[in-house]
């Protein structure tokens, strides 16, 4: 489990990171949102050691990271980069190597993960020659080829093609399943409420929301639900504590202030026929977004 | 792994494996600066010119030495006349005595003297050689005069060995010593720009692309300017060594004289004082490239420590026949590396002094490595506008 605790990070008269503190627990992935200088990337390059913070801890497991940890972090930066005249497979292999592998261990780590990444074809090619996706792919498996245990990466997602959206999602849920914690930043929030387990959301420097995204739901429940029914829904204006927001022969969204009006169109509903389906409407990620950094 | 199952206990047992060290990490950075850099066409192509110019030099220096205008003239006295004969390609001219002759060879109509050994004696000449009187067993007794080095070359030019002597020994040819100060200078100034240079565009490139905040998340900064500098004076070394051992052998080649001989000391102490010399300019390079964060800037940014390395070296070039500059030079951290050998060569230097001056240097060294980098690691990852220098201190 990677802890981090009250952390704070100044630029000169600018607070960075006001106290900010969340856990990435073992085998979640973990979504961290929020907007442009919001503070995701101060504070993964805080969780990553490349810069320091002004307060606060790291821990791993309870007891404050080393540098030896983090050699066994995953890392990729927002900022993009590898060397672009160098080949990709050498490049890879460089980077294992710097992590402690032996050549030959370095060398097998690679090629196996370039050829899952399909980067099987193009090893001996300079960064620079592949295609944009490529290019990715070759950074992802620059963030993995040292058999990383915990990883952090910031933006995975962005500037991805939709295929290479799927491989990124595919390697984040399969480190996942094996055991590493996982915290990923994005800007699109469709992906990381398809795919986190669990939620950071950080606004001006602090935390304003953090929890696993089921019970984030559940806290920012819309009141605001859905009856379809197979006759027409237009009595449901009439029932008493109800405001139809939106209508539509059989199907109504309405919003109630209780229970009790909320129950009562229930009732009515089953009285008068068939009820296809009677749900809470879904709130969104970026509503709930909307709502807690405002 | 099999370890992720238990992620309390985050340790890697296998022997693919190890605890990586601050020597591996910075052996491996400077692995790849080697290797990135040999494969480099431009670094190829320009070791290719400089080596064709080396030895475009040395066959020029040996064809237009093996045309020399005209017989050499000697000053004969007495019945010395009797061996500068016609075969010799050398030209007498006659003197009435060996005071005669002095005046001819300070004045420089005449090259040397060729004099009676006896007459040479009595006046007190230095011997060149001591010890080869007793090779002109042949014929008459002679001993061959130049003004401040042994006329060797007019010796062996006649039928007889004779004995060599010299009006005003000089510790050196203030030609050699030019050529010794411009020698090292070049060397050295040529070294410093090129991998200075060098390094400020690959800690440039590593910032540029980014590249350099997934290698601070394995590495320390420490590490990486280590592996830089090491890898870059390896290439340094490697390059003057390999002009070197071209110009020595095409010298050996074309049959020059290989003037060796009185540098050897000089050498080893401009060895020693380049590389001192060399890790400080190369801190220095690195720590101010790293507060830009493009390629174009490097050249502006890199510019006071080209200063540095520059004005060093054109005064000596300039005022090597002047004691007093050429001894502040030798003590001064910037220019100690082309001043101090130099001094050596000419043998105006106590023994104590290139110790003390290197001391001074490697003290600098160590300062410029400290501060650099600080500077160095603090402007990493902070990309977009230059790092006030005095800000990348601070932290």
């Amino acid at each position: 489990m990677l802890e981090l605790d009250h952390l704070t990070k100044r630029y000169g008269d600018r607070l960075a990171l006001d106290d900010v503190s969340f856990t990435v627990g073992d085998g979640r992935l973990t979504g961290f949102v929020g907007g442009n200088g919001a503070g995701k990337t101060t504070t993964m390059r805080i969780a990553l050691g490349v810069l320091s913070s002004d307060g606060g801890s790291v821990r791993l497991d309870g007891q404050p990271i080393t540098a030896a940890d983090r050699r066994r972090f995953g890392y990729m930066p927002e900022e993009r980069g590898l060397y672009p005249k160098m080949k990709v497979l050498e490049q890879t292999v460089y980077l294992a190597r710097l992590h402690g592998w032996t050549p030959a261990a370095a060398r097998r780590n690679a090629i196996d993960l370039l050829e899952r990444l399909g980067l099987g074809e193009r090893l001996n090619d300079a960064v620079e020659s592949l295609s944009l996706g490529n290019q990715q792919r070759a950074q992802i498996a620059a963030a993995l080829v040292h058999r990383p245990e915990v990883l952090v990466l910031d933006e995975p997602f962005s500037g991805l093609d939709p295929m290479a959206v799927d491989t990124v999602q595919a390697v984040l849920a399969d480190e996942a399943a094996k055991g590493a914690p996982v915290l990923f930043s994005s800007h699109q929030l469709d992906v990381v409420e398809r795919l986190c387990d669990d939620l950071v959301i950080i606004a001006g420097g602090r935390i304003r929301a953090a929890g696993s995204r089921d019970a984030l739901r559940e806290q920012h429940g819309s009141n605001r639900w859905e009856l379809l029914t197979a006759g027409d829904a237009g009595w449901v204006r009439d029932v008493p504590g109800v405001t139809v927001v939106s209508f539509d022969g059989g199907w109504a969204l309405f919003e109630t202030e209780t229970d009790a009006s909320r129950q009562a169109v229930l009732a009515e509903a089953v009285r008068r026929g068939e009820v296809v389906s009677f749900t809470r409407e879904q709130t969104t990620l970026a509503q709930i977004f909307r709502e807690v950094v405002q | 792994m099999s370890t992720l199952n238990q992620p309390t206990e985050r340790t890697r047992a296998t022997s693919d494996w190890r605890e990586p060290g601050f020597g591996h990490g910075a052996g491996l950075v400077a692995g790849r600066e080697v290797s990135t850099r040999l494969r480099s066409k431009a670094f190829l192509i320009t070791t290719g010119l400089l080596m064709l110019s080396v030895l475009v030099t040395v066959i020029l220096s040996s064809v237009l030495g093996g045309t020399a205008s005209g017989p050499t003239k000697v000053a004969v006295v007495g019945a010395a006349s009797s061996v500068v004969t016609e075969p010799s390609g050398l030209e007498s001219v006659p003197a009435d005595d060996l005071a005669a002759a002095e005046q001819l060879l300070r004045d420089g109509e005449v090259d040397a003297i060729v004099a009676p050994t006896e007459s040479v004696a009595d006046a007190g000449f230095t011997a060149a050689a001591p010890g080869s009187a007793g090779a002109a067993s042949a014929g008459l007794d002679v001993t061959v005069i130049g003004l401040d080095q042994a006329p060797g070359s007019i010796a062996s030019a006649l039928a007889i060995q004779p004995p060599t002597a010299i009006i005003d020994p000089a510790p050196a040819d203030p030609l050699l010593a030019y050529f010794v100060a411009f020698g090292f200078g070049i060397v050295f100034f040529f070294a410093a720009i090129t991998f200075g240079s060098t390094i400020a565009a690959s800690v440039v490139e590593e910032k540029q692309t980014r590249i350099v905040e997934i290698l601070l998340s394995t590495v320390s900064a420490r590490q990486l300017l280590t592996g830089k500098v090491l890898g870059n004076s390896i290439l340094a070394f490697g390059q003057i060594i390999a002009i070197a051992a071209l110009a020595i052998v095409g010298l050996a080649v074309t049959g020059q004289r290989i003037l060796l001989g009185g540098l050897g000391p000089s050498v080893l102490w401009f060895v020693a004082f380049f590389i001192v010399g060399f890790v400080m300019l190369a801190a220095l390079f690195a720590a101010t490239a790293a507060t830009v964060s493009r390629s174009e800037d490097v050249g502006g940014v890199t510019t006071p420590v080209t200063m540095l390395v520059m004005i060093p070296y054109f005064l000596i070039i300039f005022f090597n026949d002047n004691p007093t500059v050429l001894t502040i030079m030798s003590y001064v951290p910037f220019s100690a590396p082309v001043g101090m050998p130099v001094r050596v060569f000419l043998e105006q230097a106590e023994w104590w002094e290139p110790i003390l001056s290197l001391v001074i240097l490697a003290a600098t060294a160590a300062l410029a490595v400290l501060v650099g980098e600080r500077v160095y690691r603090n402007s990493l990852l902070r990309t977009g506008a230059r790092v006030p220098f005095m800000q990348a201190l601070r932290g």
